[in-house]
């Protein structure tokens, strides 16, 4: 039984469809990356899952039963992309009133905060506002506050935005450590390169729909286009090639394409023969980027990926 | 559910009661009008003890006996004074009375080198008048020491006066000057209320939407909890304030007694003095007896009346302030733009109050403190002068109920839109939508 199960959503504002008909389930230890360009509608998405938002058409199921975010929200913890927090109320007291509000008793979640606040170093913020922080701080806070109530599902909408390396880095073992433990995260980026660092699934959404979902190293088995890299130690002298095309040719580098029929030992015999010594030979798989830009393309122009803010 | 939007309550209402600022308004507030009071008096006072010497030329030679000395005004009859040296002479002002003064001739001239304050010219009119009226008298052959006894006369020591309101079987001391500062002090105090902490929902619900912490939140709690949470947190506050206020009253009431009651007036002789001219009776007796007028006004009707208009008028207000608070996008100037339909009514209120009070028997007065925009305010104002018929306080406060529900209802409906749209302008067109869509 997937943990999280969504039927057919849809949700128009004023004509606009921001999400249009969109199905997929989330389960195990996997971590998923929702991604899309900006305005593709992913924010309106995980409102949706997480209950912010309800769906016009269309059903979540969570474990199994139709989505009650009142009571099951619990079991949910969602860090919104433009996060936010109180920022003349003290930390601690902050951390304690958001926990409680989910819905945890008050004894529980004060052991929760301990723990995490002795795990990030953070002890003695516990009587600081949120004025008194870094940016950086901030968000690791954010962070401790959406975890500490231990979710089955955790929804992180662009996580890393604004962290330094060593925070940033922090959180990311965080996340592999949570996923270890059985959290099933869910990861919403317009960042492609911090989605192949950590996602095993994805989800690609643009214009309200879903283009593509699965494992990650099957899409990109699915989507290579058979190029390989050669690194030569002595060059070879000229041929015409049977087994493959060069696309791009340096001193002793060449990116050459498969052709239809052949293997790569068949290019690395024809190289031999003629003379050629080789200390490389690597397969290129299409970065994500190339992959959801070549989708995209086929449907429709999409908008240029832009940073937030 | 319901320990939730406690939750929320209790962080409303002790962030806020903690916070520095409402310590030092609840105690300053009070201290600050009290000063203003005396502060004024006393600067009176001042102004007042300084001697006012004023130098007559009478050419007519009618005017001597009707100018007597006063505490601090001096009347000196010479002929060696003119308007161009009596400040050289040591007067604060000349006065020439011509010979032959008419309403159409020579008039009567005052010089002064400043401007002269009104109770001086008020002095110098009255021993004017009166030499006049003398001169009149004595032409019509009344006895000059007949008319000196009825000048002695004070016809306020000559009966006692009570004015009584007739209710069929009771009658009840009238105390109109009363019914006014009562109405006048609870209807100001609403009008405070709605405009501070409407003001303060506004700008809660825009810190929360504005550092996104609502999106946090109502993944948590329905919309409505948050926004409900928040106002009725405020309104503790509120009341809180309002306590302290009336025990600080209290205080500082049992205070005024006890100093005015206790001989220690006798310092304070010129303070009184000027308090005494301003209200026109010496101030201890005055003040006393207000103490115990003031108990006999109608507490038990105006007391839950004040607090429910209080509530209710705060609740109508709110919901509206917060559903404005939603639909800001960070710039101030919206902010501005959108509080000014709601503080609008408010004014409004505050002004018409001030209007129907001394007349709160008119048609007004009447549809002013019944309609739910202005009733909070106007309706404070005449329910001390206990002339509110039962029909209209009834719905007075059914329609007041209704309105805060409507409100609320409606407000609801565009908080809930309003506190997650980002980036983005709303036009009336789509607050309209918002209103009529199914939830």
């Amino acid at each position: 039984m997937p943990l999280l199960e969504l039927r057919n959503l849809k949700k128009y504002y004023s004509g606009h469809k921001a999400v249009d008909d969109i199905s997929f389930e989330v389960s195990g230890e996997n971590i998923y990356g929702l991604l899309g360009p900006n305005g593709a509608g992913k924010t309106t998405l995980l409102r949706m899952i997480t209950g912010i938002i309800l769906p016009d058409e269309g059903d979540i199921l969570f474990q199994g039963k139709p989505f009650d975010p009142m009571n099951q929200i619990m079991k949910i913890g969602y860090m919104p992309e433009e996060r936010g927090l109180y920022k003349k109320m003290k930390i601690g007291e902050q951390a304690l009133y958001l926990s409680m509000l989910r819905g945890m008793t008050k004894k529980e979640a004060v052991k929760q905060i301990k723990y995490w606040f002795e795990k990030f170093e953070m002890q003695s913020w516990w009587n600081k506002k949120v004025d008194d922080l870094s940016k950086g701080m901030g968000q690791k806070l954010q962070f401790v506050i959406t975890v500490l109530h231990q979710p089955r599902l955790l929804i992180l909408d662009e996580p890393f935005s604004g962290l330094d390396p060593v925070n940033s880095n922090l959180i990311k073992q965080e996340i592999f450590n949570l996923s270890k433990q059985g959290t099933t995260i869910i990861f919403s980026t317009h960042r492609m390169e911090q989605v192949e660092e950590i996602c095993n699934k994805i989800i690609l959404v643009n214009r309200g729909k879903k283009i593509l979902d699965g494992d990650l190293t099957k899409i990109k088995e699915d989507f290579k286009e058979n190029i390989f890299k050669i690194g030569f130690s002595s060059t070879p002298d000229y041929f015409e090639p049977q087994s493959f095309d060069i696309i791009e040719k340096k001193d002793l580098e060449s990116f050459i394409r498969i052709n239809k029929g052949y293997h790569p030992s068949d290019v690395l015999r024809e190289y031999l023969d003629h003379g050629a010594s080789i200390h490389l030979f690597n397969e290129i798989l299409p970065s994500l980027n190339e992959i959801f830009i070549k989708q995209v393309n086929e449907i429709q122009s999409i908008p240029a990926f832009s940073e937030p803010n | 559910m319901k320990s939730k939007i406690w939750l929320i309550i209790k962080r409303e209402y002790f962030t806020r009661v903690r916070n520095r600022t409402f310590i030092l308004s609840t105690i300053l507030l009070p201290l600050f009008i009290l000063l203003f009071v005396f502060g004024t008096a006393y600067l009176t006072s001042k102004s007042q003890g300084e001697k006012q010497k004023i130098a007559v030329n009478d050419q007519s030679g009618l005017f001597k006996s009707s100018f007597r000395d006063k505490a601090n005004i001096e009347y000196d009859f010479t002929t060696e004074v003119n308007e161009n040296n009596f400040a050289q002479k040591g007067y604060t002002a000349f006065l020439f009375i011509p010979e032959n003064y008419s309403s159409s001739g020579d008039s009567i001239k005052l010089v002064s080198a400043k401007q002269i304050n009104i109770a001086t010219q008020d002095d110098v009119k009255d021993g004017i008048d009166e030499a006049i009226r003398n001169k009149v008298f004595l032409e019509n052959h009344i006895d000059k020491k007949l008319l000196d006894s009825i000048n002695k006369v004070k016809p306020e020591q000559l009966y006692r006066f009570s004015a009584v309101v007739n209710k069929g079987n009771k009658t009840e001391h009238s105390n109109p000057l009363l019914s006014y500062g009562i109405g006048f002090g609870s209807g100001f105090l609403i009008y405070f209320v709605l405009i501070i902490y409407g003001a303060s929902v506004m700008r809660g619900v825009m810190e929360e939407k504005t550092n996104r912490i609502a999106e946090v939140i109502i993944s948590s709690v329905r919309p409505f909890q948050l926004m409900a949470g928040k106002i009725i947190g405020i309104a503790a506050v509120g009341l809180t304030q309002l306590f302290m206020w009336f025990i600080l009253v209290i205080i500082l009431l049992a205070a005024g007694t006890f100093f005015l009651s206790h001989g220690l007036a006798a310092n304070t002789d010129s303070l009184q003095a000027a308090l005494a001219s301003q209200q026109g009776s010496s101030l201890p007796s005055e003040f006393l007896s207000a103490k115990s007028t003031f108990l006999s006004a109608n507490w038990l009707l105006i007391i839950p009346c004040f607090i429910f208009y209080f509530l209710a008028g705060y609740l109508f207000y709110a919901s509206l302030f917060a559903a404005a608070g939603s639909i800001v996008n960070e710039d101030p100037q919206d902010a501005q733009a959108l509080t000014i339909p709601i503080t609008m009514p408010i004014i409004l209120s505050f002004v018409l109050m001030t209007a129907v009070i001394s007349n709160p028997d008119s048609t007004l007065a009447v549809w002013g403190s019944i309609i739910p925009f202005s009733s909070p305010i106007v309706m404070m104002a005449r329910i001390p002068s206990g002339n509110v018929l039962p029909w209209e306080l009834i719905l007075s406060i059914v329609l007041l109920v209704g309105g805060f529900t409507f409100t609320t209802y409606i407000a609801a409906k565009i908080y809930r839109t309003g506190i997650l749209l980002y980036g983005k302008k709303v036009t009336l067109k789509e607050i309209g939508k918002w209103l009529f869509r199914k939830s």
